[in-house]
Parts: structure tokens; sequence; C-alpha cells
């Protein structure tokens, strides 16, 4: 009887141990960092805040968070637009239950291959001399090769889009699944048209599902450091590519300061999504 | 929707889905061909002719920078150490919340954190508390508990819908039957969930394989595949890149496949067993 009580308890500690020291006591480390001073060298323990102000006062900062918003807003309106869709097709289009599950695999695969990759494969797409550029020269389109495919913000988007879409598929798929088609089948003796379907009984009851792929894709956007660093080429900023320059500087309570105010700023848009949206059902 | 006959929108949405996916998987092939790129072929098209020289340079000349093997023996065990851990930390978590307990709410809202918190932030955590304790960051320590924070949320999620879907009445069936909790879940709980335990797998497995961010400031001296893969773009103008990339991409290929294969060769064997 005694076993039975605690075994949840020795179930959960490994869990507990392990996010214990590889997340709270990391994010306590970065909390007091933060608070500490540094020089060309080493850092040292102090209680200042300059870190905090001289992140706060530089006009790069502003521009950089500014500019890591921008990529946020854009790729999670593109996911989103993109994944809705291709959930709903999946969902609601494919009848069989086997090409369901193949077509849904054949989305999900990419997503267990390694992101460095993926983004070195649009080299020979984008490039100065890649296929995107040959073929429009030839076809007379241009002529000249367009710079702006690779090493630019289009490229950075297009990356994000690339790698993140799957995040938006999978949570959506599922919310969609999970929706009683005698509702769909009722909305229509009712006299809804597709359109009326969609907007009153779909995308009301898949909110669930956006907002969880909403969480993925802005969380993972605004702490992005290496697609934009890839992809544009070291011509954009983010917020985590600044935070990268700092750590290779060595300015470690720099870096610390700017992570405490992106994980603030992440949990204020999370906070937000989910007072829009209750997810909790989905758990 | 489910009317027989297709309208407009099945054919519109059909289009959509085949760019998506050729969106998806375009790019990986054109890599997959120009690393068949002949010897003096360059990083685009055109094809000047065909050959295996990148993957023989690749695998059997040493290069001007990077450890191609010792890299991807690293990323090999750190894949599995995680892989294990991720497999038995989350069953038994899943076990766990199956009941009430104190602190049950907590624990759960942490897990879902580690999925929300930036993997920069974990890579500097770990990295400057390994730093402040005096503690030497290594693949195997300070960057297998940076990939544990990314695979264990994805595992607990993945065993909540299992356990949301469990039938209890076979385990109390097995206890009637006089089954010890420990012969309960061996054999009875243990085959129905395997399936998934080996999704849960899967997922530990790769997402370490690949991953980048959270290994970044985690990894000590030496590099990790994905760690090794970057450094090699800023070094490396031959195709020799695209042969890695071709490699470790089929690696994580078959990974995907087996594990897939042994799923539905799982399910088939007790749909069997079920229908006998």
């Amino acid at each position: 009887m005694t076993l039975s009580r605690i075994a949840p308890y020795l179930q959960a500690t490994p869990l507990t141990a392990i996010l214990a020291a590889f997340l709270v006591l990391p994010i306590a480390t970065i909390v007091m960092v933060s608070f500490w001073d540094y020089d060309s060298i080493q850092i040292f323990p102090a209680f200042v805040f300059t870190n905090y102000e001289e992140t706060i006062s530089s006009p790069v900062t502003w521009n950089t968070y500014l500019n890591t918003l921008k990529y946020t807003v854009i790729v999670w309106a593109v996911t989103l637009v993109i994944g809705f869709w291709v959930a709903y097709y999946l969902a609601f289009h494919i009848r069989s239950a086997t090409a369901q599950m193949v077509l849904f695999l054949v989305c999900t695969i990419p997503f267990l291959t390694s992101n460095i990759i993926r983004m070195i494969s649009w080299i020979p797409f984008l490039g100065r001399n890649g296929l995107l550029n040959q073929t429009l020269m030839t076809m007379g389109v241009i002529d000249q090769p367009l710079e702006f495919l690779l090493f630019s913000d289009f490229a950075v988007v297009l990356a994000m889009v690339h790698l993140y879409t799957l995040f938006m598929v999978t949570p959506i798929f599922n919310t969609l699944m999970r929706i009683d088609r005698a509702l769909i089948e009722a909305a229509r003796d009712a006299g809804a048209n597709a359109w009326q379907i969609l907007t009153n009984v779909i995308i009301p009851l898949a909110k669930p599902g956006i907002a969880i792929g909403s969480i993925f894709v802005v969380t993972l956007v605004m702490g992005d450091f290496i697609t934009v660093r890839f992809m544009s080429g070291g011509q954009s900023a983010s917020v985590g590519l600044m935070m990268a320059n700092q750590i290779a500087l060595l300015q470690y309570p720099a870096a610390a300061a700017n992570a405490v105010i992106l994980l603030i700023l992440v949990l204020l848009l999370v906070g937000g999504i989910l007072r829009i949206v209750n997810i909790r059902r989905e758990l | 929707m489910n009317s027989e006959k297709r309208g407009p929108g099945f054919y519109v949405l059909t289009a959509f889905f085949v760019l998506f996916v050729l969106f998806l998987y375009g790019p990986l092939t054109t890599i997959f061909i120009l690393s068949f790129q002949g010897p003096n072929g360059g990083l685009t098209f055109p094809m000047n002719g065909t050959s295996l020289r990148w993957f023989q340079n690749l695998l059997f000349e040493q290069q001007a920078v990077g450890d191609f093997g010792g890299a991807f023996s690293r990323s090999l065990v750190l894949g599995l150490m995680t892989m294990l851990t991720t497999v038995v930390v989350s069953l038994l978590a899943g076990l766990a919340f199956r009941r009430r307990f104190v602190g049950s709410g907590p624990l759960f809202y942490l897990t879902i954190a580690s999925l929300i918190v930036p993997s920069i932030l974990i890579s500097l955590g770990i990295g400057l508390a390994f730093n402040v304790f005096g503690l030497e960051p290594a693949w195997y320590s300070s960057a297998f508990g940076a990939h544990l924070t990314w695979t264990l949320p994805f595992g607990l999620l993945i065993m909540f819908a299992v356990f949301n879907r469990f039938n209890p009445a076979y385990e109390e069936a097995a206890r009637d039957l006089g089954a010890s909790p420990w012969q309960t879940f061996a054999h009875v709980v243990l085959p129905i969930i395997l399936p998934s335990l080996i999704g849960v797998g899967l997922f530990g497995f790769t997402l370490s394989y690949d991953e980048f961010a959270r290994t970044l400031m985690t990894s000590g001296s030496f590099n990790t595949l994905p760690l090794e893969i970057y450094g090699m773009t800023t070094n490396v103008t031959t195709p020799v890149l695209y042969a890695l990339g071709t490699v470790t991409t089929v690696f994580s290929m078959a990974v995907i496949l087996v594990a897939l294969a042994t799923i539905a060769v799982l399910r088939k064997r007790r749909a069997r067993r079920i229908a006998g």
C-alpha cells in the first residue's frame, strides 16, 4: 500500500532531477550572471545593473528586437496559412486512414533530419548561379541574376518557413482529426455553405491546435540565431544572434541580460496566446 | 467533404499539398544530386560529369579542417544515450502522471517550459552553470543534459497521448487474475505501449543527433556532427559539403525507416494475435 502511494514520486524523480539540473539551475545562473560585471578577459561576481542599462539604452538592441519580431510575425503568418491548409487537406480530403498516415509521415520526416543540412540545401537553389536564377534567365524573365535570393531577409524567412511549418501542421492536424464529423454534417444540413462551415465550425474548433503550433513557431523564431546567421550571410540581426556574438566575445553578463529580456518577451508572447486560446483540453 | 464527388476545392488543395511536399524535399534532392558532382564540378549546377569523388574525399581522405569520423561517432553515442534516457525517463514520468501526486502540476508546467525556453538560453545557461561550478563542459555531460531538455518534453507528451487512450481494464483483468504489479507492467502494459516507446526513442535519437543550438556552448572541446557540419560551411567550398549532407541525411532516413518498420511489424503482430 505504502509503496503504491510513493510510486508516482519515485517515477517522477528522474524527470524532476534532470529538469532541475539542466533547466532551472541554468536559468537561475543566467539571471545571476546578468548582474555580474566583466572586463575583456573575465567575468566576476557583482550586483550591477549596467548590463541591463547598456542593453536597453542601445538603439542597436531595439532595432535587433524589432527585426526579430518582424521575422516572428512574417514566419508565423506564413506557417499558419500553409500549416492550416496542409492539415486541413490531410484531415478532410484524404479518406483512407492509411493514406492519411503515410502523407502525414511524409510531412513530418524532414523534421527528424538535420536543420543545418536543410539550410545548406538552399544554396544550390537560391545562389547567384543557382537553379532559380538559371531557370529565370533561360526563360528570359530576368537578364541579371537576382541578388536578393540568398543571404537576405527573404532567404531567412524562406528557410524558417521551410524548417518550422511542420510545427504548425502537426498540432493543427491533431485537433482537426478530433472534430466530430457529425458537427460538419449538421452544419451542412442546416444550410451552411463550405465557407461558413470553415469559419463557424472548423476554425473555432481548431483554435487549440493553432495556438500550440503558434507557440512552437513563435518561440523557435524568437530564439533563432543559426538560420539568421547562415541565411542572411551575416547581414541581418536577431536577438539570438546578438547573444551568440556577445558569447563569442566572452561578454557573458551582457549575453545573460539579453537572455533574461528575451525570456521575458517570449513568456509574454506565450502568455498572450494562452489568454486568447485555452489549450488545456488538448493536453 | 465526405460526399462522394470531389469538388474543385479538392484539386486546388491537392496541388497545394504537392507543392508543399516539393518545397520540403526539393532542396534536399538538389544537394543529393550535386553530391555526385564530377571531380571538377562546383557547388551549383550544371553537373560537371558524375563521380563518387566527394564521397571518397569525405570518407577516406584527411580533411583540411575537422574530424568527420570522430564527430560522427560522438553524435552517434550521444544520440543513443539521449534515446535510452528519454525512453526510460518519459515512461516513468508518464506512469507517474497517471495518478495524482503533489507537485504534478508544477512538474508538468516545468516540462512544457523546457520546450518553450529558446535553445540558446539553455545552451548559455548550462555553459555558464558549468563555468560557475568549475566543471569542464563535455559532449557526454553538459551537451547530454542540454539535449534531454529538448527530447524529454516530446517524450512525455507522447506518453500522455498513449496513456490517455490506454484502457485500464487490461490492467484490472491482469490484477484479478493474480498478477503482481510488476507482472502487470511487464506482461500487459509494456507490450501494449511498445510501439509508442519506439516512437519516443526515434524522437530522442534523431533530435539529439541533429541538435545544434543546444550543443553550441555545451559540447566542450570536441565537436558533435552538426557543429562539425556548421564549421565546414564556412571553410569548405567544394561539393564534399553536399556529400556530408547526403551521408548524414541517408543515415537519419535509415534510422527513421527502421523505427517505422519496427512499429508496423509490432502492430501487425499484435493484430494477428488478437484475431487468432
